[in-house]
């Protein structure tokens, strides 16, 4: 079954052209879509929310024709936004009830609606105060619940982590999870991070300049190889630990790269995991050498790594990455 | 996340469970039901209702600001035994225009301008309802509200006039021109504010704006009729009162539902002058109606 289906989909402005013979069959599940600022995600969206017109090609939400059946598919879709889109001066509750409503949920429906979504989304006592108190953590579970609280078959979140600190983001993306395991709703979520989506999609398509780069299951992704980041201590031994873990590598047939120009990445070490014995390899070298290891970790894809599979590119990615 | 916890731990058992997510099979009642909830929201916001406290003072206080002199009126009426109200229904709005251009001005920007400064707007497209549907559920609104902010004082008039006993058909006959005449002025008032509030996100520019553009308007307008009237050039009087939303509505009553001019000298406009009048203000409602609809068209996503 196929929840999204696009075909040589386009939308062109007169001076820019946001999508390009986009051809992408999206199933249930959690998809994330990867692309940079002004990729053409949020074109996307509104072609399949059935509110912008495509200038060619076509399109399918849950089997309806974006093009003709706009309002059946907003009745079973739900939308969150980038933006703030919270008016402050009233309650978590009464927001979601009256867009529970506006989704064309019966007044009680609404009410009952309202007050599971927003125990679902982590919203307990405070869904009674007016937003404008809310922490951006809050008003992103609130945002979310208006787009759940009429148990849409498809919901499109549009950076939901965006502006969440770490807890907040890995809250946000458990969530996400949890909307396709527990409540069983297919979700496409955006991200410009990659590394973000890896871990909680099923399937990762990447789009740049309105063009597919690759559509794939997040499996696919891993399974290329990682980047590894380590950092170990000096001492009396080895003054320079750094380059002491280097040469042993070297002499072990392993590449390594330096951490770039970042500050404090004087002392980092990056190198290509092959496999899981790559990690034991690096552990017992360091360990023979008498040093400490201060982090070994994996660092996220950059968006841009997705499409350059030439080391020194990579390299540089990785650079800017993590 | 509440996360479930077997109950076996002392000290739990008031913690509230998640009993896991329900799925929704009821009824979903589509566009039209959206564009009710929508209206009534928005009916009920003008004045202050489902809003916090301090966003219910201004509009009631002009609810009972806007009443207090027709209660009067019928006191002295009723107590005085006159033959006839000391106001006509039709003249009321024209007395109390500053009254209906404050509440207007105050709720017009928050029927538009709150949904475009917090950007909820592309929440509501998101959702089965179309630009229309939205425009014309807030037009619809601001009117409504508008319509009981003028007819309420009418109302007390012409229930206070029965009481008096004064003469039945008289007083329905004044009663019916006097709504025709408010309902008119609030589509007018309505449209003329919803369009000033969506050009701008801030609440502040709207109202400052909406209040201008009506004071200013009459100001200038009856200035220049006075001039004419003094000039003794009472034909110019009518066709002056074109420029500005409150004459208008002033030479539409005086044409057509028996009002008294309030114009200078009380030159009123002829029939012929009265059709224009009208055709004026149904294409200021009918363009207040377009240039919303335009406005809207790409406030999308």
């Amino acid at each position: 079954m196929t929840v999204i289906a696009t075909e040589s989909l386009s939308k062109r402005y007169p001076r820019v052209t946001a999508l390009d013979r986009l051809s992408v069959d999206v199933g249930p599940g959690v998809t994330g879509l990867v692309g940079a600022n002004g990729a053409g995600k949020s074109t996307l969206i509104k072609i399949l929310l059935g509110l912008s017109p495509a200038t060619e090609g076509r399109a399918h939400v849950l089997g309806l024709d974006v093009a003709t059946e706009g309002a059946a598919i907003r009745e079973r879709v739900g939308y969150m936004p980038e933006h703030d889109c919270l008016p402050p001066d009233v309650s978590a509750t009464e927001f979601v009830v009256h867009m529970a409503r506006m989704s064309g949920l019966p007044p009680a429906a609404a009410r009952e609606r309202t007050a599971d979504t927003l125990r679902h989304v982590g919203l307990y006592e405070e869904r009674y105060r007016p937003i404008g108190g809310y922490s951006t953590g809050m008003k992103q579970r609130v945002k979310l619940a208006q787009a759940l609280v009429h148990d849409p078959q498809l919901v499109f979140l549009d950076e939901p982590t965006n502006g969440l600190d770490p807890v907040g983001r890995d809250d946000m993306l458990g969530l996400i999870r949890r909307i396709h395991t527990d409540f069983g709703i297919s979700v496409l979520v955006t991200s410009h991070l990659l590394g973000e989506l890896e871990r909680t999609c099923d399937h990762v398509v990447v789009v740049d300049g309105g063009k597919l780069l690759r559509s794939s299951s997040t499996t696919d992704f891993t399974k290329t190889t990682t980047t590894l980041a380590i950092e170990v201590t000096d001492s009396d031994e080895h003054p320079d630990g750094t380059s002491a873990v280097r040469e042993v590598l070297h002499a072990r047939g392993i590449e390594t790269h330096d951490g770039g120009g970042l500050p404090g990445a004087g002392h980092v070490l990056l190198l290509t995991a092959e496999s899981e014995d790559t990690y034991d390899l690096v552990r017992d070298t360091v360990a023979d050498l008498g040093l400490g290891l201060v982090r070994m970790e994996q660092r996220r894809h950059h968006i841009a790594e997705v499409f350059t599979d030439s080391d020194e590119q990579r390299k540089e990615a990785v650079g800017h990455g993590g | 996340m509440a996360v479930e916890h077997p109950l076996t731990q002392p000290g739990e058992q008031t913690r509230i469970h998640n009993i896991g997510y329900r799925n929704y099979d009821g009824p979903r009642l589509g566009r039209a039901y959206a564009r009710r909830s929508l209206y009534s929201q928005s009916l009920r916001g003008a004045y202050g209702l489902g809003r916090s406290v301090k966003s219910k003072i201004l509009p009631m206080l002009l609810f009972v600001v806007m009443c207090v002199p027709a209660l009067i009126m019928v006191a002295v009426a009723v107590a005085t035994k006159a033959k006839d109200l000391p106001v006509d229904y039709t003249r009321y709005a024209v007395i109390m225009q500053a009254v209906i251009g404050l509440y207007v001005a105050s709720q017009g920007p928050q029927a538009v301008s709150r949904d475009l400064r917090f950007k909820t707007v592309p929440l509501y497209f998101s959702r089965p309802i179309e630009t229309a549907d939205y425009v014309r559920a807030k037009y619809a609104a601001l009117a409504s509200a508008l319509f009981i902010l003028t007819a309420a004082p009418l109302i007390v008039l012409y229930v206070g006039a029965l009481l008096a006993k004064l003469d039945f058909a008289d007083q329905s006959k004044g009663f019916g021109q006097g709504l025709a005449s408010v309902a008119l002025l609030s589509l007018l008032f309505a449209g003329i504010a919803l369009v000033i509030s969506a050009v701008t996100p801030r609440r502040g520019f709207g109202i400052a704006a909406v209040i201008a553009a009506l004071t200013i308007s009459y100001g200038a307008v009856s200035t220049v009729q006075a001039i004419a009237f003094e000039r003794s050039s009472s034909g110019a009087v009518p066709w002056l009162g074109l420029f500005s939303p409150i004459t208008l509505i002033d030479g539409v009553q005086t044409a057509f539902l028996g009002a008294s001019s309030a114009f200078p000298g009380q030159v009123g406009p002829s029939s012929a002058q009265g059709l224009v009048y009208l055709a004026v203000v149904l294409a200021l409602i009918v363009g207040c109606y377009g240039l919303l609809m335009r406005r809207y068209r790409k406030a999308g996503l």
